[in-house]
């Protein structure tokens, strides 16, 4: 990450004001800091979708298809059949702008084009010129224009300014979800392939090796063999680490970005610590070793093709039922689509826990049970060993993620673990958490470092009421279960609010858990000082 | 478009039509035209239009549950369920549904971010859209609901009841409903709202200011014949009457004000179904409200589901099998 290149934060232009000319006149310019980079051929063509080349969006030419707009057209009109939310999102929409301001890019922004209802036109007023009969005869007067170059690469644009947050569906009296149109837009510009690297990466590394990094089975050993010989330096045990092995009780399935770099690999520690301190019967998986799914930021197929590997595995591991760790676009995919998908799961049971015996009936269908649903059942019934007072450095607010906020409803779950785990515990001002939760600015795919200005600003908002509490109540962790937020907020919080980390849930779950054996605790997870071990570590240091 | 041209060309629209009436019905006569012509294919295309429409949305199916859920999902037995903004079973979507179609609940969540120096953003609860818009919406409908009495004889209790209620207040000989002031107040602060709020007069389209010029336009129609030109109520209900009959008669002497505002209602019914005032089905339809966040509980089947190229476990394994084993991983085929 690089944030050398931009203003500092109080320098950061934000106006509101809208241009002089006319949105559909307004060109649009390819700033550097605001874009991301294509997707490298080979991993357009490991997949084996569209037209995979080198190209540049700065260059004139983008090498497409002769026939691109036909293709694209007669995309639009499969899809117009296929889902009625998109054909419905494209006829009811009554410009009433009570969207606008609710999306982070505008608000971070100013660029009326990332006002969720004019992302839409963009794509509506296409549509009402192909589809309607208005827009066949009257135009630009009913808001119809043709698709040509100059609209593809606005569509290019702001589509991948989109981080599918779902906030604005929110707000709108009618539902209109402009994430959902965005799929839809982003799946059309995959025809002609129009993709950025930062998400069709990850899909062929997922599709090849089963997680984001492409990192094969024997790298994953190393790597999670790494954090047990961590958890032995902290904790004195060894634990378990249980890897594709048939016939035990649960799968467990988390997002690659947990293992991969700090601080999601100390949320990994914490489930080893926490699995291995219950007993649980439970294996990890190099196969389905990614639980995050950029199809999601792809297209519906892509999201079918890479999600099919859980179940798959379940049923080859011969296992009962699936646990998913923390992350957000995750969620969305395992709690809104992995049915539809790829279920019925009749050969798993509905999920029970082996320790306090309860049945999770909202998973009976799907067999996969959230971390934080799990983990709390075990609080209630106070199955869990509890110090919260190793965690007394901490001072803690929570971000919902936007998935598990506005497409699932996991809300609760979060926050009653973080407050058995962790005295100081403070909410962000209403309007910005829970199901008004603001994006990080880098999901679906934005995270990465050239679009380093956009995600800036979209995570404005998010920083904003970080800093709120940063001052009022000298809150220094910003927690979340999600690898991606794990990621981009770091980067968020240098630029906005430079004295707030970020971590995950059960990092401070294993902070927290007393465990059988275990060697007094001099320092957390992150190797610091315990409170009042300070002055132990100093001696240790001389 | 610039927005000042998109608002007078719908105010010239409007002014057309009204001159059409005016000059059909006053210079050239053509009063059947006006009175029974007009109107019974307007409402023909209405009815096909509304319901053409609604089928088109209906063909198309639904492959994903995808709920926008507002508050705490049903999960844990000890867990506060948000019932109304999670809903979790077909009642709860009903009540969802009926709180957004009959009180805009969803717009009653607005909020407006304001930027301040630093920069800083604030957010402050604006309930104005939506005051707004209940306004306009209730008044509409009460208006349409009594005009009722125009095609019914007798005219039913509580057609007569809600005109009673709504006339309460006798502000002026005849009657000054309450309903027309909030009505063409409503209507007059939606346009206004388009047109002073910058962000919204961006996005609005020729398509926007018209329908809301267009029934300002019958809202003031409607009480010129009220209050000014004291057209003859029994005469309108003969028309109506008539109409509601299928055996017409065009009664002599009605004003040409009566047939401006039974034109432009023409108009209106007419475009309805090809325009953004279809929302009023389309709420329903919406599949981020009347889904129940039920998920992974109950299996949503997409009729199109079909067979994708995966990368099996089998072909991992063949891509990585001397390293797995190498590492101590259990491998299916040796
Ligand atoms: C859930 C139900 C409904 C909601 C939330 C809703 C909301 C709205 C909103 C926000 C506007 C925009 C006003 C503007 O800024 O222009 C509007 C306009 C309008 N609505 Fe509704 N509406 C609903 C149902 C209906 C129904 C049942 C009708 C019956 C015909 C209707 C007719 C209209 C009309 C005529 C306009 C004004 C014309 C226009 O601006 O296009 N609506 N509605
Ligand atoms: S809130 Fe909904 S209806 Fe209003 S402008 Fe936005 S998308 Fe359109
Ligand atoms: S989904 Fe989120 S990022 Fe996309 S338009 Fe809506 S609010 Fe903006």
């Amino acid at each position: 990450m690089s944030l050398e290149g931009l203003p500092k934060p109080e320098n950061l232009h934000i106006d509101f004001e809208a241009p002089q000319t006319d949105w559909m006149e307004t060109p649009t310019t390819f700033r550097s800091g605001t874009f991301s980079f294509p997707a490298a051929p080979k991993n357009i063509k490991y997949m084996g979708m569209a037209n995979p080349r080198e190209w540049s969006p700065t260059e004139e030419d983008w090498k497409l298809p002769d026939n691109w707009r036909q293709i694209i057209l007669d995309g639009l009109k499969e899809r117009l059949e296929k889902f009625r939310s998109f054909r419905l999102f494209m006829d009811i929409c009554v410009r009433c702008g009570a969207c606008a301001d609710k999306c982070h890019f505008f608000l971070g922004g100013g660029d009326p084009k990332n006002m969720p209802v004019l992302r839409a036109e963009l794509l509506r007023s296409v549509y009402r010129k192909d589809y309607t009969l208005a827009g066949k005869i009257l135009g630009r007067m009913v808001g119809a224009r043709d698709l040509d170059l100059k609209v593809l690469k606005e569509w290019f644009y702001y589509f991948y300014q989109c981080t599918e947050c779902r906030r604005c569906s929110l707000y709108c009296p009618y539902g209109i979800d402009t994430a959902e149109i965005t799929m839809i837009g982003r799946e059309l510009l995959n025809l002609v392939g129009l993709n950025i690297n930062w998400v069709q990466e990850p899909v062929a590394n997922c599709f090849r090796t089963g997680n984001h990094l492409g990192i094969p089975p024997h790298g994953l050993i190393d790597m999670w063999e790494f954090c047990v010989d961590d958890i032995e330096n902290v904790t004195g045990i060894r634990v378990d680490l249980p890897v594709n092995r048939k016939g035990a009780e649960i799968l467990m399935v988390t997002p690659s970005g947990d293992y991969f770099a700090d601080p999601g690999t100390y949320t990994f520690m914490g489930y080893l610590m926490l699995f291995h301190e219950l007993g649980l019967d439970y294996t990890w998986s190099t196969y389905a070793s990614e639980g995050g799914n950029f199809g999601l930021f792809t297209s519906h197929e892509t999201i079918k093709r890479l999600n099919a590997k859980i179940y798959a595995e379940a049923k080859r591991l011969g296992v009962k039922w699936i646990l998913g760790g923390e992350c957000g676009h995750m969620w969305r995919v395992i709690h809104q689509y992995m049915d539809t998908m790829n279920g019925p799961a009749d050969f798993l049971e509905v999920p029970k826990s082996p320790f306090t015996g309860t049945v999770f009936e909202n998973a009976r269908s799907s067999k996969m049970v959230h971390i934080t649903e799990f983990t709390s059942d075990l609080i209630k019934h106070g199955k869990l060993n509890l110090d919260p007072s190793r965690n007394d450095k901490v001072i803690a607010t929570y971000h919902d993620s936007c998935n598990t906020a506005r497409a699932a409803g996991l809300l609760d779950e979060p926050r009653y673990v973080i407050k058995a785990v962790c005295n100081n515990f403070y909410e962000m001002p209403e309007n910005t958490i829970r199901e008004e939760t603001f994006c990080c600015g880098g999901g679906a795919g934005l995270g990465n470092d050239e679009n380093i200005e956009m995600r800036m600003r979209g995570g404005f908002p998010r920083a904003n009421a970080v800093n709120y509490v940063r001052d009022e109540h000298g809150v220094n962790r910003l927690l979340c279960m999600c690898a991606i937020d794990r990621a981009t907020l770091t980067a968020l919080m240098h630029y906005w609010a430079p004295d707030v980390e970020v971590g995950g849930i059960h990092e401070l779950v294993a902070n927290a858990l007393i465990m059988k054996g275990e060697d007094e605790r001099k320092t957390d997870l992150r190797g610091e000082p315990l409170p009042g071990m300070e002055d132990m570590e100093e001696e240790e240091d001389v | 478009m610039n927005p000042w041209y998109s608002v007078l060309i719908s105010l010239f629209i409007v002014i057309g039509l009204v001159l059409i009436a005016l000059i059909g019905v006053g210079s050239i006569g053509l009063n059947s035209l006006f009175g029974v012509y007009i109107p019974y294919v307007a409402f023909a295309v209405f009815i096909i239009g509304f319901i053409w429409r609604v089928v088109e949305w209906a063909r198309a199916p639904v492959p994903f549950k995808i709920p926008t859920t507002g508050g705490q999902g049903k999960s844990l037995p000890w867990m506060k369920h948000e019932k109304l903004d999670s809903p979790f079973t077909t009642g709860q979507v009903i009540v969802r549904m009926l709180l957004e179609v009959f009180l805009f609940r969803s717009l009653f969540r607005n909020v407006k971010g304001e930027l301040r120096g630093g920069p800083r953003l604030t957010f402050a609860s604006s309930k104005w859209l939506w005051l707004f818009g209940i306004l306009f919406h209730y008044s509409f409908l009460t208006i349409v609901l009594r005009h009722l009495r125009f095609f019914t004889e007798p005219v039913p209790q509580w057609v007569q009841l809600i005109s009673s209620l709504d006339g309460f207040f006798e502000i002026l000989v005849p009657t000054f409903f309450l309903t027309d002031a909030a009505f063409l107040l409503a209507a007059t602060l939606l346009f206004l709202r388009r047109v002073v709020i910058p962000q919204v007069r961006y996005i609005s389209l020729p398509n926007d200011y018209f329908p809301l010029l267009l029934i300002l336009g019958i809202g003031i129609s409607g009480i010129l014949m009220r209050q000014v030109f004291h057209v003859d109520l029994e005469k309108v209900k003969e028309l109506a009457i008539g109409l509601a009959a299928f055996s017409p008669t065009v009664p002599k002497e009605l004003g040409s004000v009566f047939y401006v505002h039974l034109f432009l209602v023409s108009v209106l019914a007419a475009y309805i179904p090809w325009s953004k005032i279809m929302h009023a089905a389309g709420v329903f339809m919406s599949p981020t409200r009347n889904m129940a966040n039920n998920n992974r509980a109950v299996r949503h089947i997409n009729p199109w589901n079909y067979p994708v190229k995966v990368h099996t476990y089998e072909e991992y394994e063949d891509d990585f099998r001397a390293k797995m084993k190498e590492v101590g991983l259990p491998v299916d085929k040796e």
